[in-house]
């Protein structure tokens, strides 16, 4: 038997409990004990990027991290991204996939979104080679990734001062 | 202008050749999407597959009573518990569940339903299986010798299938042949990566009908085989396709944890999920076929080709699906890429204890243009001839019917030539390369080409390629369009959506598509062949006219005109000659509706295209049309490390026509950077049957920082019997990279590489003068 272990957060902007087993990854809690499935599972181990949320700011693989250690934090899956005050550029980029065809089966669409939103907020002004470099953790197999890269270029410039 | 105010003009405006954005684009972005993984129903239990972890053994016991006694655990099956299990696969010599022996290290030996999959796992590690190991056929070469350990007892030869295919004499060829060249080529393992993992639901109704919640790309095959598999009446099963996590082929046959989870959904009375995890999508999923081939081509010293001799052996692996019919394919552009007056093809796909090879994106043709697109410089060169000049005097033009008995309708292939070289300007850099190799520092620059040929226009292979399509419009003028195309990430349903917009003149919004449950969807043979655009193209296209017939029928009546002068534009009846407004469409179709003699518009459409099955010679025009396309790769390869930069690639397709640029160019540059990763980083690494790196960190994918500058032109041949002229596309543009990477190696270094993939270590090798020398002779 595991052992259970009560934790407080905020996800998406709302605070909430939840009891979750010590072993548990917050990418299991997110779609098992919380039901948001927008969060994908692609490998597990960190090299697909598909399961990336943004925990205080920062974006990570919510496969590597324990469900435990959301404890305290504001963690924002994609079913919350745009919910903030960086909300203008969330959207830019859900428009910018769109415009561009960023997107073809879709899988790990949501895991780049993340990520974009994330290089964006760091970098806004990041040319297409630092774009190339910010995404490499995300794999996707059906773009080639052309039209990823345009589509974050485009907001990024288009944010841009 | 309210909706209500009548306009007096409309505009002529086409949807075809824009760029229309995909359909499920935003509920995707959002993560809304609901993939198989994300759903769940009410009961629903967890399924696990315990695999045997031998490459090839005997199995002497199964011990599943500690399993079967763990709480939460409400079906185990095994060999023994369902004695109704029969050989699934293309020539059925596959047992999803292993009883007496196992031929590979994926090979299913139990599966458990349980409350959650922490309890499956934990079931599955108290089964206790007993072994003993028998010997090892690893290599294909190995499978012929004598004293080789026998696979399948009903192939004692080890063959799983073979193809004798030949036009004209190639000893006449030969015997006026200049040059001739032969040379082996071995092609590697690679598999899918979709980013979803695989994955099925499974329930029986309280009738006892059986739903599957399935990925599979061929759902009204997989509908058939299932009925029959179970000895159920077909109209008993239903196949829902959730959103797919990618297809690329993988998904074309039936495996052994679909038909299992269906077994433990049986057992247990209850819904059941399996989900792969990757390493098990790795272990257990389809490869593309490692290929050994000896290519003997000859050529005049005025350029003309004179004959091409292939033997292939094929790495079947332990069961037979697809990949051992790869040869259709790879046939073709042996045959028929270029005019080849004699062609003489023999394959073997043998058995291994190898992971089993199936469909994947090219099928075969990667391999066959690999090997076809090397000599094809070799031999411009052992002639002094440019190899674009080479390419023009031998290639295809329209109105040609090959040796294979291939008729080419349209064909855009020398201007794919031509437009490719020219946007990359490839014969200047070529010449500027060689010129350079011996001087300057260790990065040496290359520049290649490499041409292919496929199907465009479906292939009948099935004894129906054909696909239906029911169209509905309701009082409001919005369409319903049903069709049994699925949507597997390509954007089928934009395409379809914009081909039936363009017939009655509406906006891409007044579409929605159904195309993903059997139970309401017509038949269509599967996503395959690169054959959806056109065949369930021209299958929307054929309902919407017909329902444009009846409307302008109906529109002409209440005018009192002729229907000829009558068009439908912009949700209006309008005057062809001038584009005047004359009824609003919804208000029209109501009236149909509430009249006395009251009408839907719904019409139904099945088309099948005008291509035959070959003969048992493998003749025959299989497709309605056929796709062209020319490549060029340029990279730079740094001689120190063996690391090969591919900077640009120069993508020139026929496609017959543009429909949505936005999709089509995704297609291209995606197939492009999959066949970067075949060129370059991907290779599946078994050794003695054993699958060494099962995952990302190990197998390299392309990433974002990888990718060349893409430059891609479309060549539009206007294909007759195309939707509004297009051709397939969707396997093409992974085919030729490989090839002219190989070729820009060559360009760069003067060395030239036979073995795929072009790792920084094999370059290296290759460079160095120790590449590994090749054994096997075809008899």
């Amino acid at each position: 038997m595991s052992l259970m272990h009560d934790i407080d957060f905020t996800l998406n902007g709302v605070r909430r409990r939840a009891t979750v087993r010590v072993d548990m990854s917050a990418l299991d809690m997110l779609r098992e004990t919380i039901g948001l499935t927008g969060t994908k599972y692609g490998c597990g181990e960190g090299e697909c990027g598909a399961c990336t949320i943004q925990v205080d700011g920062v974006s990570l693989n919510s496969c590597l991290m324990f469900a435990v250690d959301c404890h305290g934090r504001q963690v924002v899956t994609i079913e919350g991204l745009g919910a903030d005050e960086a909300s203008t550029r969330a959207s830019a980029l859900r428009d910018a996939f769109v415009e561009h065809g960023a997107v073809q089966c879709g899988f790990c669409t949501p895991g780049m979104m993340m990520q974009a939103s994330h290089l964006l907020d760091r970098h806004p002004h990041a040319d297409a080679e630092s774009i190339k470099r910010g995404i490499e953790g995300n794999l996707c197999r059906c773009t080639g990734y052309k039209k990823i890269v345009d589509a974050i270029v485009a907001v990024g410039e288009g944010i841009a001062p | 202008m309210s909706v209500s105010e009548k306009p007096r003009f409309i505009a002529q405006e086409s949807l075809i050749g824009t760029r229309v954005t995909k359909m499920d684009a935003p509920e995707k972005i959002e993560g809304k999407t609901r993939y198989i993984h994300d759903i769940s129903l009410p009961g629903q239990l967890h399924a696990k597959i315990l695999r045997s972890g031998r490459v090839h053994a005997r199995i002497l016991s199964i011990d599943t009573r500690a399993a079967r006694a763990l709480p939460g655990v409400h079906a185990v099956i095994t060999a023994a518990d369902v004695p109704d299990q029969r050989p699934i696969g293309v020539v059925r010599d596959h047992l999803p569940l292993k009883g007496d022996r196992v031929r590979s290290l994926r090979d299913e030996i139990a599966a458990v339903a349980a409350d959650t999959e922490e309890i499956a796992a934990q079931a599955l590690s108290l089964i206790e299986v007993e072994y003993e190991d028998l010997p090892l056929l690893a290599n294909p070469e190995d499978s012929q010798k004598p004293g080789a350990p026998v696979l399948h007892d009903d192939h004692p030869d080890n063959v799983a299938m073979r193809f004798e295919y030949s036009h004209g004499d190639v000893r006449a060829g030969e015997a006026e042949s200049d040059v001739v060249l032969e040379d082996t080529f071995k092609l590697h393992y690679v598999t899918h990566c979709c980013m979803g993992v695989s994955g099925i639901i499974v329930e029986f109704d309280a009738s006892g009908s059986l739903l599957m919640y399935s990925n599979t790309q061929v759902p009204f095959l997989h509908k058939r085989e299932f009925a029959d598999y179970l000895g159920m009446d077909p109209s008993r099963v239903r196949i829902i396709q959730p959103p797919i996590g990618g297809g690329f082929g993988s998904k074309l046959d039936i495996y052994p944890f679909e038909v299992i989870c269906v077994f433990l959904a049986r057992a247990a009375k209850r819904p059941v999920k399996l989900l792969f995890t990757r390493e098990e999508e790795f272990l257990a999923s389809p490869t593309r076929q490692p290929v050994l081939l000896t290519l003997r081509s000859g050529c005049k010293k005025d350029g003309t080709l004179t004959f091409r001799q292939v033997h292939t052996l094929h790495d079947n692996g332990a069961y037979t699906s697809w990949g051992a019919t790869t040869p259709f394919v790879m046939m073709q552009t042996f045959s028929s890429l270029y005019r080849v007056p004699h062609c003489d093809y023999h394959t073997v796909a043998v058995y291994t204890n190898n992971p089993y090879a199936g469909s994947f994106r090219g099928y075969g043709n990667l391999q066959a243009t690999f090997a076809i697109e090397q000599h094809m410089d070799m031999m411009a060169e052992a002639i002094g001839m440019e190899p674009l000049e080479f390419r023009l005097k031998n290639a295809q033009d329209a109105g040609e019917v090959t040796g294979q008995g291939m008729s080419f309708k349209s064909c855009g292939f020398k201007e794919c030539l031509t437009t490719a070289a020219a946007r990359s300007d490839y014969s200047r850099k070529r010449r500027e390369n060689l010129e350079q190799r011996q001087s300057g520092g260790p990065v040496k620059r290359g520049i290649g080409m490499a041409s292919m040929l496929h199907v465009g226009g479906g292939a009948k292979i099935y004894p129906s390629d054909g696909c239906g399509t029911i169209l509905k419009l309701d009082d409001f003028a919005h369409v319903t369009l049903i069709t049994g195309a699925s949507e597997i990430g390509q954007g089928s349903e934009t395409v379809l959506s914009q081909l039936v917009c363009e017939e009655l003149g509406l906006p891409m919004s007044a579409v929605t598509v159904v195309n993903n449950d059997t139970a309401i969807t017509p038949w269509d043979v599967g996503v395959h062949a690169s054959r959806t655009t056109f065949i369930a193209g021209n299958s929307a296209i054929g309902a919407a006219k017909k329902a444009k017939v009846k409307i302008l029928a109906a529109a002409a009546k209440k005018l009192e005109c002729a229907e000829a002068d009558l068009d439908l534009r912009g949700g209006w009846v309008i005057r062809a000659a001038s584009g005047e407004a004359l009824l609003d469409l919804p208000r029209l179709l109501r009236s149909l509706h509430f009249s006395d003699k009251a009408e839907l518009v719904m019409t139904t459409f099945y088309y099948e295209p005008p291509s035959v099955h070959q003969d048992k010679a493998f003749k025959g025009d299989v497709s309605a049309a056929y796709a062209w396309a020319t490549q060029v790769v340029e990279v730079e390869v740094d001689t120190e490390t063996g690391i090969v930069r591919m900077n640009r690639v120069t993508a020139a397709h026929d496609v017959g026509r543009v429909l949505n640029r936005l999709g089509i160019e995704g297609q291209i540059e995606g197939g492009v950077v999959m066949g970067q990763g075949y060129a370059l980083t991907e290779n599946l690494l078994v050794e003695m049957g054993v699958m060494k790196n099962p995952n990302f960190r190990d197998y390299k994918l392309v990433t974002a920082p990888e990718i060349p500058e893409m430059d891609i032109s479309f060549i539009e041949s206007m294909d007759g019997e195309g939707p509004q002229g297009a051709k397939g596309v969707g396997e093409a543009p992974a085919i030729c990279v490989a090839a002219a990477t190989a070729n820009a190696i060559y360009n760069a270094t003067g060395v030239r590489m036979f073995d795929l993939p072009f790792t920084p270590e094999r370059v290296y090798r290759a460079l160095a003068g120790k590449s590994e020398k090749l054994c096997w002779k075809p008899e």
